[in-house]
């Protein structure tokens, strides 16, 4: 009698793996799910916005539908006042490069906060990387979803007037109905 | 083949720009040809290299070859069926 066990397996693990890849192409084949992207945007600093955005564009540039649930401090890259309120703080950042090394103390005085900020900005226009307002519209253009929490919105005192052009609102339902359908799901 | 033998329906010039816009750009311009025209890509972005052929994989358009002209890389890309 072939008895399988694991000590003495009927299939050798190429055999396992060849099932296993052949079956994995077929769902994926069936399954619509594997051209669909939910991210989720939680952080709402200047460097953080970035990821959550090139993702999205280069998803929907890869024919996937893509959309963005904004939540908490990730709001600010939606509110209409993005550009004041992204900001980098080279405090408690060891990884941020700095032109000189500098100690927490000397980072935690006045105006380091803006001084970061506007280096990274210049640094990024010098390097020609896209905005934020350009990856914004990209996204607005390529018809990524742009969900913003509505719990958060509430929590934190904004009004659907105070974001851009586009944003949809919605909870933790709207973005698990996406979610579910999607193979990609990033939390950023 | 020489390179300079593929006729390119588009070229698409992405200098100077860094990712995301190589292959937003790229995407973008095949929504505008018709299968089997060859769009070129100009660009100076090194991640292009390995971004535009996983682009080119994902969407089942064809990287018919990539090259590089001194600090540029030049792509020819033929539009797939329903890509």
């Amino acid at each position: 009698m072939n008895v399988s066990t694991i000590e003495n397996p009927v299939l050798d693990e190429e055999a396992v793996r060849r099932i296993v890849r052949s079956e994995m192409e077929r769902s994926a084949s069936i399954d619509g799910g594997r051209s669909s992207a939910a991210l989720i945007a939680s952080k709402g600093t200047l460097d953080w916005a970035y990821p959550p955005l090139i993702l999205a564009t280069t998803a929907a540039s890869l024919g996937m539908e893509s959309s963005i649930f904004f939540t908490f401090y990730g709001l600010n890259i939606i509110h209409k006042d993005y550009e004041r309120l992204l900001k980098v703080s080279p405090l408690g950042n060891p990884a941020m490069p700095m032109p000189v090394p500098m100690p927490n103390l000397v980072l935690g005085l006045p105006g380091m906060g803006p001084i970061a900020t506007q280096m990274m900005r210049s640094k990024f226009r010098h390097k020609n990387v896209a905005t934020v307002r350009e990856l914004l519209d990209l996204a607005r253009e390529l018809e990524i979803g742009l969900i913003a929490c509505q719990m958060t919105m509430d929590a934190f005192g904004y009004k659907a007037d105070d974001f851009i052009e586009g944003v949809q609102f919605g909870g933790a339902a709207a973005f698990l109905a996406k979610a579910r359908k999607a193979h990609l799901t990033l939390f950023i | 083949m020489a390179t300079t033998d593929i006729e390119a329906t588009v070229v698409v010039d992405a200098r100077g720009l860094l990712c995301p816009m190589p292959v937003v750009k790229t995407a973008k311009a095949m929504k505008e040809l018709a299968a089997g025209q060859v769009l070129k890509l100009l660009s100076t972005d090194r991640g292009s290299v390995a971004d535009i052929p996983a682009w080119a994989e994902s969407t089942a358009n064809a990287l018919i070859e990539w090259h590089e002209e001194g600090s540029e890389f030049v792509f020819h890309l033929r539009k797939g069926q329903g890509g």
